[in-house]
């Protein structure tokens, strides 16, 4: 508590952290590479420095704010010091910008006009690095790295993983996974932090888009896209709409601009979820067996649990991910539906870097067959959108395709952490009173928190739930588990801070004021939904009639 | 793929230190120590132990220009490159012995795996300068003529 002089103004500050923070509440935006809230302070990059009434210099992310302080930011030192810290990262950087993956929206770049950097007096004799293209996820081009270490601390503290580290020293250090190896021979789970962090092209989205535009150009293909719940709360960052504004409408009306045959909605594929992963949990429950029941909607998570907790796999559920039971119905109707000769190519529009994997994971394949084609990441969908000249903002929404068009509020919540538990309780309650529905929306379920904890009394039985976000509070809560420390009934786990709403193909930046836009957007989109529990969703009961009669474990559950 | 003894006996040196992540270095020298180099597969599998990420393992690792993850000759020759040394002219004495060797900055250790040369930036011995080591045995006051003679000398030990 106190207050602070900042270039000659006086500011309160209270529980800030660092002198960054009270700056930045001053409504200074002073520069930073290194510098996120929710990772620890690593203060390399120097770009916050500010000088003291006595003329020293001191990065502001690590000083911790004193009542009293006078503190100038922006002085001829402090001007010249931070155009020669960028002058010297240009210098060393592989300055293709106009090729780059991140042109438009890299942070280097940005600073470098907004300082005025015009010219670099220094030749760059660093030796050029081979690409890392190995992932299905992401692309890392250590030319374009800065050595900010965000990528380093995320991987680690967020993600309890630690893939990426720095190797070397000096003019020779690199970011780099274990004795230099390619991603995908590591343990990396493509939950794509890293480039959500990442100021620069070091680490990007492996994209698709192109596969995807010549497939939109083959007559004789039926393009369909199914839409994750996420991506409508996103995808208007990059079109000035504000941010955590649903524009499924929108988006909707753009893609068959672009040329999609028909455009449904993961959140059907959510509500199927809901309906198998409830019926699973009673089912364990009843028999007492394998409990905790894990979500299995996140790869990330998956992933991760197959990597570091083998013993404890078998809990995952066995039910598909909504993209990929999704995918599964979608293809078995084609089979079905002779009168098309097209070839049906099904392209799945995510927030998520991961679920480019998860489609090529041979046990959610049908009968050996791919389910989902093609994944594009809500950011590859913002670049096709604007490649094809149309502004987001000024579309007028169109409605999605029938019969998978239709979901319920359940199926939305399932882009934020909690909504999966949110979505499976109402089914389990099986109660769309308005009084019921805030009751468990109250239970302690919704919110940022890494681990959440609640219980439900089911009939007589009381159900204890976890729902974590983040892997490495994943990892405190599986120790927990295998130590028997806890006996949980149901886990959820998204391996992203707060859910899918901050996934690793989202566009950037995504700060706590996104997060928490796009998190009220998702609830907003349950709000307006008339339908709120899955097994009211009428499409979901015509289809276990129909189509999936006899045929729910083929199409919504691994297959071995 | 190690044999089962390199693992034994690094899980024996890892007993000696304690399995925290504060005794990465100590261990890591032990097992360079013991096979004078540190195997790849022997940090992946000490940073397990530890409870470190292999990422992490190898930050360390490659930090400290005395970890090699190459195994080296039976004989390795260190010729200092200090100031003491370098003034003293030992730079010859690297190109000599770099031309009988037929080894480079870049090519250190030789095929037989008999001899590999580094350069150290101070042995802390500059009164002797210019001055080498071969496997921490102190070479004094060299010329390019002692260095040869002392490969051909080590040629006819081994």
């Amino acid at each position: 508590m106190g207050y602070m002089i900042i270039n000659n103004r006086r500011y309160e500050f209270t529980d800030e952290k660092n002198v960054l923070s009270v700056i930045r509440k001053a409504g200074i935006d002073l520069p930073t590479f290194c510098y996120h809230s929710e990772l620890s302070t690593y203060g390399a990059c120097r770009m916050c420095v500010v000088e003291d009434e006595r003329g020293k210099v001191f990065a502001s992310c690590s000083e911790t704010p004193r009542d009293g302080m006078k503190i100038y930011t922006n002085t001829p030192r402090l001007q010249h010091h931070r155009k020669m810290i960028l002058e010297l990262l240009l210098a060393a950087h592989c300055r293709d910008c106009t090729t780059c993956r991140k042109n438009g929206v890299c942070t280097l770049q940005k600073l470098a006009l907004q300082l005025g950097i015009h010219e670099i007096r220094f030749e760059n004799n660093k030796p050029m690095l081979p690409l890392d293209t190995s992932s299905d996820c992401i692309v890392r081009d250590p030319n374009k790295c800065i050595l900010c270490g965000d990528c380093v601390r995320t991987c680690d503290e967020i993600q309890g993983i630690g893939i990426l580290d720095f190797a070397f020293r000096g003019s020779k250090m690199q970011v780099t996974p274990a004795f230099n190896k390619n991603l995908s021979e590591t343990d990396c789970v493509g939950c794509g932090q890293c480039r959500v962090v990442c100021p620069t092209g070091a680490i990007t989205i492996q994209e698709n888009v192109t596969q995807v535009w010549n497939l939109l150009a083959d007559k004789n293909v039926r393009v369909v896209a199914e839409i994750a719940p996420a991506v409508r709360v996103a995808i208007g960052d990059k079109f000035n709409i504000p941010k955590g504004e649903n524009t499924i409408g929108k988006l909707v009306a753009a893609l068959r601009r672009i040329g999609f045959d028909e455009i449904y909605d993961t959140n059907f594929g959510a509500d199927l979820t809901v309906m198998e992963e409830s019926k699973e949990l009673v089912e364990r429950i009843e028999s007492g067996e394998n409990l905790p029941l894990f979500t299995s909607c996140c790869p990330g998570w998956v992933k991760f649990c197959e990597n570091k907790y083998p013993d404890l796999a078998g809990h995952i559920s066995t039910c598909r991910s909504p993209q990929q039971m999704f995918g599964a119905v979608l293809k078995e109707e084609a089979r079905e539906n002779r009168e098309d000769t097209r070839k049906t190519v099904l392209v799945s529009i995510m927030p998520c870097t991961a679920k480019k994997g998860e489609i090529k994971r041979p046990e959610h394949f049908t009968d050996g067959e791919q389910d989902v084609d093609y994944v594009l990441t809500t950011n590859e969908v913002t670049r096709m959108i604007k490649e094809e000249g149309i502004d987001l903002k000024m579309v007028e929404p169109e409605a999605m395709d029938m019969p998978f068009g239709i979901s319920s509020g359940a199926g939305a919540i399932f882009g934020v952490t909690g909504g999966v538990t949110e979505a499976v309780l109402r089914r389990l309650l099986n109660s769309n009173k308005a009084d019921v529905l805030q009751d468990i929306s109250f239970t302690g379920i919704r919110g940022a928190e890494g681990i959440k904890e609640a219980s439900v009394m089911l009939g007589e039985r009381e159900v204890k739930i976890a729902v974590v976000n983040g892997l490495a509070n994943a990892g405190r809560v599986m120790d927990r588990i295998r130590a028997g420390k806890a006996d949980y009934d149901f886990v959820e786990v998204m391996a992203c801070k707060r859910g899918c709403i901050a996934g690793g193909g989202q566009p950037v930046p995504i700060g706590p004021r996104t997060k928490k836009a796009r998190m009220d957007g998702i609830y907003k989109v349950d709000r307006t939904a008339q339908i709120k529990l899955s097994n009211e969703n009428p499409i979901i009961m015509t289809l276990y009639d129909g189509l999936l009669k006899g045929r729910e474990h083929k199409l919504l559950h691994n297959q071995k | 793929m190690l044999d089962q003894t390199y693992y034994d006996k690094t899980d024996e040196i890892i007993a000696s230190h304690g399995a925290e992540s504060a005794s990465l270095i100590p261990i890591i020298q032990d097992i360079q120590n013991e096979y004078r180099y540190l195997a790849p597969e022997l940090l992946a599998y000490v940073a397990d132990k530890l409870g470190i990420s292999e990422a992490k393992a190898y930050s360390v690792a490659t930090f400290y220009e005395n970890f090699s993850f190459e195994p080296k000759g039976k004989y390795v020759i260190k010729v200092c490159d200090g100031t003491a040394c370098h003034v003293r002219k030992s730079i010859p004495i690297l190109e000599r012995l770099y031309s009988e060797l037929g080894l480079s900055k870049e090519k250190v250790t030789t095929d037989d795996m008999l001899f590999t040369l580094e350069t150290v930036s101070c042995l802390g011995a500059c009164g002797l300068a210019p001055v080498l080591t071969v496997n921490d045995k102190v070479y004094p006051k060299m010329t390019p003529d002692d260095a040869s003679a002392l490969i051909v000398e080590l040629r006819g030990e081994a």
